[in-house]
């Protein structure tokens, strides 16, 4: 308690602080509170409402796996090796936080729709990206692949790149030494981003609900029910898709997090 | 252990001709070097001479411009690190964090796929060699500078490499531990025969444990010769500098009866304050040793005659060159020098203490 109420600068600083904590949590309580565990389990039944949660939840996880197939190799060129335009491409891994979500819907609607090149290819295989499960995915991935990619980087550039060398003089192919030094030193900052990406995505709205309000997602059931029937009717869904974005989100940070400095 | 280095001795070793490498700040130029088979060679410079680029190059961790590396009459110039047979050792040990010691040595061999039986002995027995058996189930961060540069070594030994690069292994322990590493690797030295390339800018270390040395600056190779000749004979004035003027004697240290230490140099017994016993070098410091025209009564330990064969001019100070034999440089001021009318030729007294003798 001293160090938090040392002086009187500090007093006023832990002061601010709480008004921050007690903005978000206050609304989210209140929310939470507001609708009783009768109306609550009657939500659950709902069988619209339970699709859409897990389909919310698949589809950002989906999303999550690509993006580690993909963005881990970056991360690690990125965290490894300096090249001319690096810092480019570091701006374009954040330009989806600064873009608005809607704006990114309408540009990956111009490629992924039903009239472009890549939509018609991906439709010769038959995947519809409009009004499908992999417009949400795609959706997803966009708006939250930074996430993971400047965590997984950060992660990689903790590692000392002499404890790869050492690997390769033992005899360890480059694969190897990835594998069996880089990737295992690294592995909490990438599950870590993995946590946050995925978290993120689920709660996508914006890009979503441009390339496809069907099948919804629990935001756009959540909007949508908001907009037709009202506030009491939206609350329900809203508790339980907090509740269980939480109770998810805690879990997975207390199992991710580091049992003792590696 | 198979595959040793001892058991092909004919074929061991390494040469490096006509290196270049460039890597911005740091480059190597016209680097030649010939390393005996199971010779310990050491390369001697100041910071920044380009002495690791120069072992990352030989392991094939940093690109090579022009040149070849041959080791154990390999032509590794194009080879991939994994595949060159060559160990490497960090001087702050760079051991693997997420692995205990024991899978920190055994890494390699699990790369080799040594089937598990005889990995546990190859690990075992490097691990009594170094002396670190009992911290097999340890985690790196939880032991000393000095244990973790072991592991580092039993690491890259338990292979049996073909040439040992050591990069400033001893730099970063404290003085006690580090005179105690420098005899164990020495021994290992001796019991493994690897043929070892050793990096430092610790010009006693280099004298202790080389069979030659070869002296870098810049990214070049300024002399090779065997310890004796650097400092008795440096080819340059950057080599005669960077070694200094100092009072190196290869000799032997002696219990005596009366329960003092003593290392006999060339016939002539110098009193010193040591544990180590057998053969040994000895150093002191020029400015430990004070120089006069009459014996003097003091608490040094050792008072010796001899007559001064050359005086050499550093500005304020002036070194002096005794001859008993051997030959002591000590260092004096131009005004006590003037004020005792010192001259070559001269016939004085040199006395210093036996705490003043660092023997390694």
């Amino acid at each position: 308690m001293k160090a938090f109420f040392g002086d009187r600068m500090r007093v006023l600083f832990v002061i601010l602080g709480s008004l921050l904590i007690i903005f978000v949590v206050w609304p989210l309580l209140r929310t939470v509170m507001a609708t009783s565990p009768a109306v609550l389990w009657q939500t659950i039944l709902d069988e619209e409402v339970r699709q859409s949660i897990i389909l919310t939840f698949y589809a950002s996880m989906i999303a999550t796996g690509l993006a580690f197939v993909c963005g881990v190799p970056l991360a690690y060129v990125l965290a490894r090796t300096d090249f001319a335009g690096k810092q480019l491409i570091q701006g374009i891994i954040d330009v989806p936080i600064v873009v608005p979500h809607s704006a990114a819907g309408i540009a990956l609607l111009m490629v992924f729709g039903r009239r472009s090149l890549l939509g018609q290819a991906f439709g010769l295989v038959g995947i519809r990206f409009v009004s499908a499960v992999p417009g949400i995915v795609i959706a997803m991935l966009f708006v939250s692949l930074s996430f993971l990619v400047n965590s997984a980087r950060d992660g990689f550039e903790a590692v000392d790149p002499r404890l790869e060398r050492v690997a390769r003089t033992l005899g360890a192919s480059p694969w190897r030494a990835f594998w069996g030094v880089a990737f295992p030193l690294a592995w909490r900052s990438i599950l870590s981003g993995m946590i946050l990406m995925w978290a993120r995505g689920l709660s996508e709205f914006g890009a979503v609900i441009i390339l496809a309000y069907h099948p919804m997602v629990a935001p756009v059931l959540l909007y949508e029910r908001f907009e037709s029937f009202g506030l009491n009717y939206a609350r329900p869904v809203a508790t339980l898709v907090i509740l269980i974005c939480l109770v998810t989100f805690v879990v997975l940070r207390v199992t991710a997090s580091p049992r003792r400095r590696a | 252990m198979e595959n040793q280095c001892s058991l092909s001795q004919v074929t061991c070793g390494l040469r490096v001709s006509d290196l270049w490498v460039d890597l911005g700040a740091f480059y190597l130029r016209e680097i030649d070097l010939d390393v005996a088979a199971g010779g310990y060679f050491v390369i001697l410079g100041p910071t920044g001479a380009g002495k690791t680029v120069l072992l990352e190059a030989i392991a094939g961790l940093q690109p090579v411009i022009k040149g070849q590396i041959v080791v154990d009459s390999d032509d590794v110039t194009e080879e991939r690190p994994e595949r060159r047979g060559v160990g490497f050792v960090y001087q702050d040990y760079v051991l693997f964090p997420h692995l205990n010691v024991g899978q920190n040595i055994a890494f390699g061999l699990k790369l080799r796929q040594v089937d598990r039986q005889s990995a546990q002995e190859r690990v075992t027995s490097i691990s009594r060699l170094l002396g670190i058996a009992h911290l097999l189930h340890r985690s790196p961060e939880t032991l000393s500078g000095g244990e973790q540069q072991r592991v580092a070594l039993a690491r890259a030994l338990v292979v049996a490499p073909r040439l040992l690069l050591l990069d400033e292994p001893l730099s970063a322990l404290d003085p006690e531990t580090r005179d105690g590493l420098q005899r164990e690797l020495m021994r290992v030295h001796q019991e493994l025969g690897t043929t070892t390339l050793h990096v430092t800018h610790d010009f006693e270390e280099a004298v202790a444990l080389a069979d030659r040395i070869a002296v870098m600056n810049q990214g070049r190779v300024v002399q090779v010769a065997s310890p004796e000749d650097i400092f008795r004979r440096p080819a340059s004035e950057f080599v005669a500098r960077f070694v200094g003027a100092r009072n190196i004697f290869r000799g032997e240290v002696h219990m005596e009866p009366d329960g003092f230490t003593t290392l006999s140099v060339d016939g002539m017994s110098i009193s010193v304050v040591t544990e180590v016993e057998g053969p040994a070098h000895g150093s002191i410091r020029p400015e430990e040793i004070v120089s006069s025209r009459e014996l003097l009564h003091s608490s040094a330990r050792n008072c010796l005659r001899g007559h001064i064969v050359e005086l050499k001019d550093r500005g304020t100070l002036v070194y002096v060159t005794v001859r008993v034999p051997p030959d002591f440089v000590c260092v004096a001021t131009r005004r006590s020098l003037e004020e005792m009318e010192l001259r070559e030729g001269m016939e004085v007294y040199i006395a210093f203490k036996a705490s003043a003798v660092h023997v390694f």
